[in-house]
């Protein structure tokens, strides 16, 4: 009885019913830890938090470069379009409130996309595949993405950061 | 057999002279005057916080529901601040502290062991609260409740917070040298009562869940005072989830507490096994570790090895803690009526539970919707790789309004349809809407959280306070949020008729003096029953083996439904 103080051998090993259910329910807990090392060796999506230290004015400094080498057009709302090389490094700058520049890439391509952010911190939300990755400042964020579908992607931001954080949104365009 | 309570009345113990208590009418068991004194303080301003919180959630709820969206842009991120904190610390620690004060006082015919040390608690906490809500209102804190850096808040916020973590510490000292003082006086002979060992767990890692609070709240407070430097915002989200996820399992163990002593006061269930309970306890205080690793697992410079090994080897021997009392409950209590003659088939039993007691009812759905909805979505997005398709979006807010709101917040309401008549001593005014209460909050819940959950996995985010401007978003979406909505209207009245409930009762109800609280309905033994006759069957509670079998279907269906959408997202590094 749960209130009252429990007789003076309540100390028994489980039997039956409750055994076995104790036995399938650690049996299902294994499965699931051993799921986590299976996939980050055998599947395709891991988060693996590869990231290096930057100071904000050092990424923004770098994602402008990068843009200003790699423009390939512009949107019509003027900004800039940057198409990394196959392979190559792309620098996604998150600030309140747009994810800069707007990414070609290729599908079937790899690319080692940075992502930070110059003041808040900000959520990377690839949209309408539902992808999410944190975002934050001081960290350079990389993720080694292979795009396997065609289309325009939105980024939208799903980390709170201020009055317009609703309006703060990327693009990816993968031909 | 006690007229009101399906549980047998123990001897009576005597009152010692010095222990300033009184002996209730209903149970036979001593009730300290103090503890009584502050679980009522402390139960009241929980059902304050409770309602304040209530009403944040509704203007919310009407905002995210596109076809509403009653706020404007600043009052929404405000409201959500407002809602986060009232219901998940202050409604939640607030509660606590009064079941803490009960189950180291009643249960062991123990004294609080000190009036001043709870008022200091008591005093901390409620300053601290009204100084946190006053500086949101005003504007002046519009970083939600988890104020992630380089976010800041106006100064007092951060020092409310520690005022409520170390208030509720104090209370939590005072719960642990009650104990130590009722051990010493021999106010009890040999060991704990399960509700006071549940409680005991919850009460352990509340200290180091605390603790995380103190460590990174302390530096944000200097911070924004302008004495030190910004602390690291990596740093800041660890620690913070320290705080955050660990204060969780002070919830998941309180909760099962609850379970077990609302099951043994309306059916007169007792654990199948105590040994298997109480390791299951101390499981939650082992492996509850490291769980903010939960928070992390899309986050830059935190490696796969640290995620993996923290949301497995801390997590799933707390998940199996968890399927564990989800087992022994309601095993426990299918065990009690059919040992009362009701033997039908796998489910006989389950029509003459006591039904029409909101405790039980409460308690029920309280475990049905925690496990089912809950537990399953928990260990499912808290996954490593899995976390990709989901982390901020309102999957998890789906996630948590099934544990801490469907499950613990629940669970609580079930409790005080005892609280209030055992301890206020007022029986409940307008029974019949009583009864109908749990069933309107957790249906509302359930919507609730089911509509978020579908809505999340379309991509919608989580707090943001327009989903239209992206066009990313479709009509199921939509539809998704419109059944959160539909779900939070209920669930909005079902805690609104709560807080008229108790505060009705607490103002207009029936006194009930030297006699025993009015009878919510128990579960009856048949003629010709007794207790015992199952004793040697080990596979008795067959209803509860179908059950928990369903409930493992379902959990690999989900599991591994999930891995497949994982699978069909682009290859990541
Ligand atoms: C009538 C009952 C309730 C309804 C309808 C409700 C509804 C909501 C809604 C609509 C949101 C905002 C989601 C978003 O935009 O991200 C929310 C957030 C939240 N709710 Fe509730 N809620 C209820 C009760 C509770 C209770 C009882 C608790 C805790 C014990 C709770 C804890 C939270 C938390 C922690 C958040 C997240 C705040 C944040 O993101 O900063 N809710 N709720
Ligand atoms: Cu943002």
């Amino acid at each position: 009885m749960s209130l009252a103080i429990p007789a003076r051998d309540w100390f028994k090993p489980p039997v039956g019913a409750e055994k076995l259910w104790i036995g399938l329910a650690l049996l299902w807990c294994f499965v699931m830890s051993l799921m986590m090392p299976y996939w980050h060796f055998r599947g395709k999506q891991n988060s693996r938090g590869e990231a290096y230290a930057v100071k904000p004015t050092a990424f923004l400094e770098r994602s402008e470069k990068f843009a200003a080498a790699n423009k390939v057009g512009t949107d019509a709302a003027g900004n800039i379009i940057a198409e990394p090389a196959p392979g190559g490094d792309a620098y996604l700058l998150a600030r309140m409130w747009s994810w800069t520049p707007i990414l070609k890439l290729r599908q079937g391509e790899t690319y080692r996309i940075h992502l930070s952010s110059l003041d808040l911190q900000h959520g990377f939300s690839l949209q309408p595949l539902n992808m999410n990755f944190q975002v934050l400042p001081g960290y350079d964020h990389v993720l080694t993405l292979t795009p396997t579908s065609k289309g325009e992607f939105t980024i939208v931001c799903n980390e709170f950061c201020g009055i317009g954080h609703d309006k703060m949104f990327g693009k990816i365009i993968v031909e | 057999m006690s007229s009101t309570l399906a549980i047998p009345l123990p001897a009576p113990m005597p009152v010692r002279p010095e222990v300033g208590a009184r002996k209730c009418a209903t149970t036979g068991l001593n009730v300290c005057l103090t503890a009584e004194k502050f679980i009522k303080l402390t139960a009241v301003s929980a059902v304050v916080f409770l309602l304040l919180g209530g009403i944040a959630a509704i203007l919310l709820a009407l905002t995210r529901w596109q076809a509403v969206h009653l706020l404007p842009v600043d009052w929404f991120y405000r409201i959500l601040t407002f809602h986060g904190l009232n219901m998940l610390i202050f409604w939640i620690l607030f509660f606590e502290v009064a079941v803490l004060y009960f189950t180291c006082t009643t249960p062991l015919n123990a004294r609080l062991f000190s009036a001043k040390v709870a008022w200091a608690g008591f005093i901390q906490m409620i300053v601290g609260a009204v100084m946190v809500d006053y500086i949101i209102l005003a504007g002046k804190a519009d970083v939600l409740m988890t104020s992630y850096l380089p976010l800041v808040a106006h100064p007092l916020f951060y020092l409310g917070i520690i005022l409520v973590a170390t208030g509720t510490l104090t209370g939590v000292f005072n719960f642990f040298a009650t104990l130590y003082v009722a051990k010493r006086d021999r106010t009890y002979e040999g060991s704990l009562p399960l509700v006071t060992y549940g409680a005991t767990a919850a009460a352990i890692i509340a200290v180091v869940t605390l603790l995380h609070g103190a460590i990174v709240m302390i530096p944000t407070f200097t911070y924004a005072m302008g004495w030190t430097a910004q602390p690291d915002p990596m740093w800041y989200r660890m620690i913070w989830w320290g705080l955050g996820h660990q204060s969780q399992q002070v919830n998941v163990a309180a909760m099962v507490a609850i379970w077990y002593l609302i099951g043994n006061l309306t059916t007169g269930a007792k654990p199948l096994n105590e040994t298997v309970c109480r390791a299951a306890f101390v499981l939650y205080i082992l492996f509850i570790n490291l769980a903010s690793a939960h928070h992390l697992l899309v986050d830059p410079a935190v490696g796969s090895a640290w995620k993996i090994w923290n949301t497995s080897y801390a997590m799933y021997l707390a998940v199996l803690a968890s399927m564990i009392h989800g087992f022994t409950v309601p095993a426990s209590v299918e065990f009690a009526m059919r040992e009362k003659g009701y033997t039908k088939g796998l489910f006989g039993w389950v029509t003459h539970l006591p039904w029409r007691n909101p405790a039980f009812s409460g308690a029920l759905l309280s475990l049905l919707i925690f496990g089912f909805i809950g537990g399953i979505t928990g260990v499912t997005l808290g996954t490593q790789q899995i976390n990709i398709i989901a982390h901020n979006t309102l999957r998890i807010t789906g996630h948590f309004h099934a544990t801490v709101v469907g499950g613990t917040s629940l669970a609580f309401m079930a409790l005080t349809y005892y609280v209030i008549p055992l301890i206020f001593r007022r029986n409940f005014i307008w029974r019949s809407a009583a009864r109908a209460q749990p069933w309107m909050f957790g249906g509302g819940i359930l919507l609730v959280s089911l509509g978020m959950s579908f809505a999340g996995s379309m991509g919608v985010p989580r707090r943001i306070y327009d989903i239209d401007h992206s066009g990313a978003f479709g009509p199921a979406a939509h539809l998704m949020l419109g059944v959160m909505g539909i779900g939070a209207i209920l669930a909005a009245a079902g805690l609104f008729l709560f807080c008229i409930l108790c505060v009705g009762t607490l103002l207009f109800g029936e006194k009930t003096g030297n006699r025993a609280m009015a009878d919510w309905g128990v579960a009856q033994a048949l003629a010709g029953s007794r207790e015992g006759s199952l004793a040697d069957d080990h596979w008795a509670v067959k209803g509860t083996i179908a059950l928990t079998a369903v409930f493992l279907a379902s959990f690999a269906v989900y599991y591994f439904a999930n891995w497949k959408a994982l699978a069909d997202v682009w290859p990541v590094r």
